[in-house]
């Protein structure tokens, strides 16, 4: 796969600038029906918001192959009026509340600038500093003149920045997911049959994936998303057993979450796949956490799934990081396996 | 937007921390230039501008502090390509995760104070509070390139960017103590229009943070005739209503405690009443926590008094002013420069 354009990075940042809580991904929505509509064969938004695309492959034995990534992103809803331009607000998504005081954030569709604050240091005791700041005390800060609606949602403020062989960036995942996916449409190999789902509210639950994968019914499905690298140094200088996955090291195939145990012979294939075309990739380390390969492989009758993950650090947080190579290299090895994809792969015994 | 924004904005966007002020001084320096007769560094790192008076020499002067450092962090020791760090200045570490930062290495590089995986983290600490000790930034290079571009010793500053939020307001870090620089920015502004029989000093102090070091050498040095510090006190907001807070916009704050003379006190208040420029009373039972302790034990002694500008979430990157505080404040201070009559001083009593 060629080395990716200044395009796809200015896509990417639009994506990542983008402000979609589970719930509300409208934002995103509209970049990416923009983005798919000259190269669909159909688009339609379906109930829940989900962006579904087709692209019709060519020739026989041709596999129907869903890809899914979801648009939406942890964030914050806007639930009581303090008054001069303070609001609380409930937290949308998996975010830890240690992340949030001194953040800038964007409310509403008007993208409102404003600040989480925290009370001052000097008027906190030591006893105070040692207990977590609770969501309670926090409030978003418009400025006095402010008027938000309640209801609006926020994210924190965009931030987008390529350093060496990396890049910081507000939620990545599952942007970059996004952004894989229309490369797949705008590269679509014509052996398979594309079911795209750009996906709401896995964040909250998985919920547009099940039914998106109800209403294409693939063969086959491949779940995009990013997943946490969290490949830090141990306080003590042991070894990092517990990394999940490395930045650095490649797309991230998955084994077993919390939510899925991926389909052993799509695994298989995806290694498979990688040797045969050098691309690097890890196996992301069985535990915690779940995409929305969750909800498609026990849809209908049974679609065998797997997911593929770009790894980033500080998922969830304000400013996550990735590499760019993590990227390219995810983006290469799912071209490559929608290329090799045959019928007779899911012919193949269960180990 | 008031005329000031654009050169507050520009110190918002800078470093400076304590010691390492010389960002923030070379801003200062060209914008007070041209409204100052002569302009110098201290020999702790202050910078020090004259606006000469009409009154016969020897004049007596007013020293006004507005300290120009900013907190921020230290790099104590980098492990596989991650910066353990420290504070300078008050720091509490609970609004340090998912910061920008930029790191003063080799070259600058932008980072992001980060919280480890729990299990990287010692166990006590679960999902609790991550203390300084235990925070790492993280700049996005291989630990080869971090090896070679960052040292302990380095030092790492804020780099969320200022923003306007609603109501002529404005958000960043380092308002504390920025905002008074344009406060004094602001003063001789308004002086440019005026004359003034004493000699003014307006000084951007280094290491108020640390130490109060610049105030206490400029002091000692220009022995000014009396000291004004303005300075960024805490504004009314989420989690602060105590005592201590004051209304955001209402006004700049007057304090009156130990550290200030009494005398000026009245004066200032009394001032503020004449010109409609609302005021908000500040009681500092001991220590104002300012620039202002440092002038009034300098050398004999110097009497003074401290100006506070509302400021919320002290000491976060999101630091919250009212735009009209700073422009009432310096309008206050230039006001009272151009009433001081040259016999000034010896007016000075204690109303015993």
């Amino acid at each position: 796969m060629p080395n990716l354009t200044e395009k796809q990075f200015k896509l990417l940042e639009k994506l990542s600038s983008a402000c979609a809580v589970s719930g509300d991904e409208g934002e995103v929505r509209k970049i990416v029906i923009e983005e798919a509509k000259p190269y669909a064969d159909d688009l339609k938004v379906d109930a829940l918001g989900n962006v579904l695309v087709t692209k019709a492959g060519k020739g026989p034995n041709r596999v129907r192959v869903m890809l899914d990534a979801h648009m939406d992103e942890v964030g914050f809803m806007l639930v009581a009026d303090d008054g001069d331009g303070l609001y609380r607000f409930e937290l949308v998504g998996g975010i830890d509340v240690r992340q949030l005081p001194g953040k800038q954030v964007l409310v509403g569709k008007s993208r409102l600038p404003g600040v989480i604050g925290a009370r001052p240091i000097h008027l906190t005791t030591a006893e105070d500093r040692q207990r977590k700041i609770p969501l309670d005390a926090l409030r978003i800060d418009l400025g006095p003149a402010g008027k938000a609606k309640l209801g609006d949602r926020a994210t924190f403020k965009p931030h987008f920045q390529r350093v060496g062989a990396s890049l910081f960036a507000k939620a990545i995942d599952n942007r970059i997911g996004c952004a894989i996916l229309l490369e797949m449409l705008k590269n679509a190999p014509e052996n398979v049959d594309l079911c795209l789902s750009f996906s709401v509210q896995e964040e909250i639950g998985l919920r547009g994936a099940k039914v998106a994968a109800y209403h294409f019914d693939p063969q086959v499905a491949f779940a995009i998303d990013g997943t946490p690298a969290n490949d830090l140094p141990v306080h003590d200088g042991a070894e990092n057993t517990f990394y999940n996955t490395k930045l650095g090291a490649g797309p991230a195939i998955y084994t077993y979450d919390a939510g899925t145990l991926n389909d052993p012979r799509l695994i298989r294939f995806l290694t498979a796949t990688a040797v045969s075309a050098k691309i690097p990739y890890q196996l992301r380390q069985p535990g915690g956490g779940a995409t929305d390969a969750g909800a498609i492989h026990r849809q209908r009758a049974g679609i065998p799934t797997v997911s593929i993950s770009v790894p980033h650090r500080y998922s969830h947080t304000a400013i996550s990081l990735m590499r760019v190579d993590d990227w390219k290299q995810t983006q290469a090895l799912l071209l490559a396996a929608l290329k090799r994809m045959t019928p007779e792969l899911l012919a193949e015994d269960r180990p | 937007m008031p005329e000031i924004t654009p050169f507050l904005k520009s110190l918002l966007s800078t470093s400076g921390l304590s010691a390492y002020e010389t960002p923030a001084a070379q801003l200062i320096e060209a914008k007070w230039r041209p409204l100052v007769n002569e302009i110098s560094l201290s020999r702790i790192g202050s910078l020090q501008a004259l606006k000469s008076g009409t009154a016969t020499a020897p004049r007596p002067s007013l020293m006004v502090c507005t300290h120009m450092d900013a907190i921020g962090l230290m790099v104590t020791t980098v492990t596989e390509g991650f910066l353990h760090v420290t504070q300078i200045g008050g720091v509490d570490p609970r609004i340090l995760p998912g910061t920008p930062v930029t790191v003063h290495g080799t070259e600058e590089l932008p980072g992001v104070v980060v919280i480890p995986p729990v299990r990287a983290l010692p166990p006590n600490v679960g999902d609790g509070v991550v203390g300084l000790n235990d925070l790492l930034v993280d700049v996005g290079l291989t630990p080869q390139e971090v090896a070679a571009k960052v040292h302990t010793g380095d030092l790492v500053s804020f780099a969320t960017e200022p923003g306007e939020l609603a109501g002529e307001v404005i958000s960043g870090h380092s308002l504390d103590n920025r905002a008074a620089v344009a406060v004094m920015t602001v003063a001789l502004e308004e002086l440019q229009k005026k004359t003034h029989a004493w000699d003014v000093w307006a000084v951007a102090t280094a290491q108020e943070e640390v130490s109060l070091g610049g105030a206490f050498t400029s002091a000692f040095g220009l022995r000014p005739s009396l000291a004004i510090t303005v300075d960024v006190t805490f504004a009314k907001g989420p989690g602060a209503s105590d005592w201590q807070t004051f209304g955001l916009g209402k006004g700049p704050t007057l304090a009156m405690g130990p550290n200030m003379h009494p005398f000026l006190y009245n004066q200032l208040k009394d001032l503020a009443e004449k010109l409609e420029i609302p005021y908000q009373l500040e009681y500092a039972p001991r220590h104002s926590g300012t620039d202002g302790y440092a002038t009034q034990i300098a050398a004999e002694g110097i009497p003074g008094m401290v100006i506070g500008i509302p400021l919320r979430y002290m000491h976060t990157p999101v630091e919250v002013v009212a735009l009209k505080d700073i422009q009432r404040a310096g309008r206050l201070v230039a006001e009272f420069i151009a009433a001081l009559e040259p016999d000034f001083v010896e007016k000075i009593v204690w109303e015993d």
